[in-house]
């Protein structure tokens, strides 16, 4: 199972996903940068969080042009995995591999903070082996996540059991105050429907380590290693 | 022949704009009070060589479609004027 993390001008949580793949994950993991055009076999390519291209035009929109998105975009429509985080999110709806978009947050305000993410899908690989009975507390920091589709986009992510991640309060109940951008049913991450695409706004990547306090991240992660496995 | 074309990308009508309504308070906290429904978009001023006015405008809809604007969360509409 092998990694490549890519690096857009503007990305900054490259090296975060890098060290937890690697160093806390075990996994094999390159780094890719964004004119590359060889994902050099990578079963997992893996879009970061940051401000690629200076979030120019909209969050992730000039990045969805980067000379690597054409190879990320084939890997993706033969199957291959592809998760963004954050800004990788952003870039994968923008490239049209998930569906919906991602607004300014409805309270105007960029959020750095903790919240807790319910997971959803039962079918989805990367959420399958969580547990549902449990919150998942992790750091989320950005200002364009509010998740939006359309109606029937939305109904269709619910029916194919898409939705990664529900934000949530501490004890589970997903509800309005618990909602920290204004995202559509409190979604927090979606999966495509052929399910090898993943984007999530929350940094798992920020909290996988004993040393950072949190090692609910960690479990997503883990899940997501195994999940490749599984697949390949 | 060159044009100058005059874009104005728009969020959705049945989308919620956060920056409007920020506005529209900071308008009424301002005591201008006549204000109603605040929406704000992109304006982007872009000059085209194009053989013709047709040809010019199907370029523009191509650059927006393709990327100054995001048909999912907005919509787009231009002006075009011939340069000298």
């Amino acid at each position: 199972m092998k990694f490549g993390v890519v690096i857009f001008p503007g990305s900054n949580c490259d090296e975060d996903i890098f060290h937890v793949l690697g160093d806390v994950l075990k996994q094999p993991v390159i780094k890719l940068w964004h004119k590359d055009t060889d994902l050099q076999n990578c079963d997992c390519i893996v879009l970061p969080g940051g401000f690629s291209y200076g979030d120019y035009l909209r969050s992730g929109a000039i990045a969805r042009f980067s000379p690597i998105m054409e190879q990320v975009i084939e890997h993706a429509n033969k199957g291959g995995y592809v998760v963004g985080i954050c800004n990788g999110f952003q870039i994968l709806t923008e490239s049209h591999l998930l569906p919906g978009a991602l607004l300014r947050n409805s309270n105007q305000k960029y959020n750095c903070r903790n919240i807790y993410l319910k997971p959803q899908s039962k079918t989805a690989l990367l959420t399958a082996s969580l547990d549902p009975g449990r919150t998942y507390k992790i750091p989320i920091a950005h200002g364009d996540g509010r998740y939006y589709a359309d109606e029937q986009t939305l109904r269709e992510l619910n029916e194919n059991d898409q939705i990664l991640f529900r934000y949530c309060d501490e004890t589970g109940r997903i509800s309005d105050p618990a909602n920290p951008n204004g995202s559509l049913e409190n979604i927090a991450g979606i999966c495509n429907a052929t399910r090898n695409v993943f984007g999530m706004m929350p940094h798992p990547e920020r909290a996988a380590e004993e040393a950072l306090g949190n090692t609910d991240g960690y479990f997503i992660l883990k899940a997501l290693v195994g999940a490749a496995v599984v697949n390949n | 022949m060159k044009f100058l074309a005059q874009i104005d990308v728009m969020p959705l009508k049945e989308i919620l704009d956060p920056q409007g309504k920020a506005v529209r308070l900071g308008l009424k906290n301002l005591g201008i009070h006549e204000v109603g429904d605040v929406r704000i978009g992109r304006h982007i001023a872009m000059e085209v060589e194009a053989a013709d006015q047709a040809a010019a405008g199907q370029i523009v809809q191509t650059a927006c479609k393709k990327l100054l604007a995001n048909l999912i969360m907005e919509d787009f509409s231009y002006t075009l004027q011939p340069l000298a």
